[in-house]
């Protein structure tokens, strides 16, 4: 399971983090997000211990998505070393994230 | 490998529908979906229309409830994306990701993607302005003014939904006249902050990091004018969801498959079901009784 970063643990947790994170932006009354969960969920397992997987609630957390300036989710952004690497939205398939995490988290 | 009796492609409606029944006959049966289940369902707010429930129903809730639905039942459930369907071999074989399965019998119901709006520029603007989904995405827009394109039952009910949210929905639609259901059009025409412009379509899209506005050209008059607008919620019909699919496999001019009433395809022992086939009304309780014909035609193939 991918676990929830807040508002106040953002920095700690993602930016300031010492390997690659990936976040996943959602909101439980989103169907795509819901869609997605699964994926991420997955994901956070196989790839414990080389990129952190965490997921974000924008309605409990307002600040963090306008910082970043979502306007849609699901949206994943990719950070490494505090920066954005890559963003995604929409719900993608597994095969296609695991790609990109390869590619832009650990390549 | 891993062989079934059959194999279901797409978990929306009509692929669940289709498990239960295939399962509840005694069959071996496994379901691939790249997401999680529901499918369409899972975009939509409130279902309004599926019989025997008179309040309405959120298409997550729908979508849970069917999923559970089938956990009684000894169904594999996979998560994957089908790469290649070799469907005149015996059995027939799927690839799911990178891994070869077998089946006697396949009832393929992946289902539509939204259409792009064809538009230079649309790529850019997808999570910054641009969006499917205002279900998803509405509320980012809270308080401003968005466009959304579209005339059918869709972007009639996607700008009802919106209008509660934003300042302006400027519903923009090619046609002079609405194909969506009327219920939606009266809706639409008393909805104060919803302004239909008819005749018109998008010729461009304008922002540095963000959608700022578009273009609207009149079809009839050639005339243009610029809409300013955080958003663009585009609701322009639906593609089949069948890159997989083997070219001899029946499809219409669109690419939707055709089958006969029993949702036999061309194919012996290939049946589709659901928004995939080439069918006029595309609906929940439509693409439920496909799954259920197809997995009754697919007991009958298998020889029972």
């Amino acid at each position: 399971m991918a676990h929830a970063v807040t508002d106040a643990t953002f920095d700690a947790e993602v930016t300031q983090a010492s390997q690659p994170v990936l976040v996943d932006f959602w909101a439980p009354w989103c169907g795509p997000c819901r869609a997605l969960t699964p994926v991420v969920d997955e994901l956070a397992e196989e790839f414990k211990g080389q990129v952190s997987i965490v997921k974000m609630n924008v309605d409990e957390n307002p600040v963090t998505p306008g910082k970043f300036s979502i306007r849609a989710i699901p949206t994943l952004i990719l950070f490494k070393d505090g920066k954005v690497v890559e963003q995604v939205t929409g719900a993608i398939s597994k095969a296609h994230l695991k790609d990109l995490l390869n590619q832009k988290a650990l390549g | 490998m891993a062989r079934y009796d059959s194999l279901v492609i797409g978990g929306g409606p009509a692929g669940l529908s289709a498990a239960l029944y295939l399962a509840r006959f005694g069959l071996t049966v496994a379901i691939v979906e790249k997401l999680a289940h529901g499918g369409l369902m899972l975009l939509t707010d409130d279902i309004e229309n599926y019989p025997g429930f008179p309040k309405g129903i959120k298409g997550y809730e729908l979508s849970d409830a069917l999923s559970a639905h089938l956990e009684p039942y000894p169904i594999d459930r996979i998560r994957g994306e089908i790469t290649a369907l070799h469907a005149e071999t015996s059995p027939k074989r799927v690839r799911v990701d990178d891994e070869w399965i077998e089946a006697d019998s396949i009832v393929v119901a992946s289902g539509v993607v939204y259409r792009n709006l064809g538009v230079p520029g649309e790529e850019k603007f997808i999570g910054k302005g641009i969006s499917y989904c205002a279900l998803c995405d509405g509320n980012f827009f809270r308080g401003q003014p968005v466009a959304v394109v579209g005339g059918g039952n869709t972007a009639l009910e996607e700008s009802l939904y919106l209008a509660r949210l934003v300042s302006d929905v400027h519903l923009v639609h090619r046609r002079d006249s609405f194909r969506g259901a009327p219920v939606y059009q009266e809706r639409v025409k008393k909805t104060e902050n919803i302004h239909v412009e008819y005749d018109s379509v998008i010729t461009a899209l304008h922002g540095e990091t963000g959608l700022e506005g578009v273009t609207v050209r009149n079809v009839k008059t050639g005339e243009e004018h610029y809409l300013a607008v955080n958003g663009l919620f585009v609701f322009i019909g639906f593609l089949p969801a069948g890159g997989y699919l083997p070219p001899e496999l029946n499809r219409d001019a669109n690419g939707f498959i055709v089958t006969d009433c029993e949702m036999r395809t061309n194919i012996p022992g290939v049946f589709a079901a659901g928004d995939i086939r080439s069918k006029a009304c595309r609906q929940v309780a439509t693409a439920v009784g496909d799954g259920v014909t197809a997995a009754n035609s697919a007991y009958l193939y298998l020889g029972h």
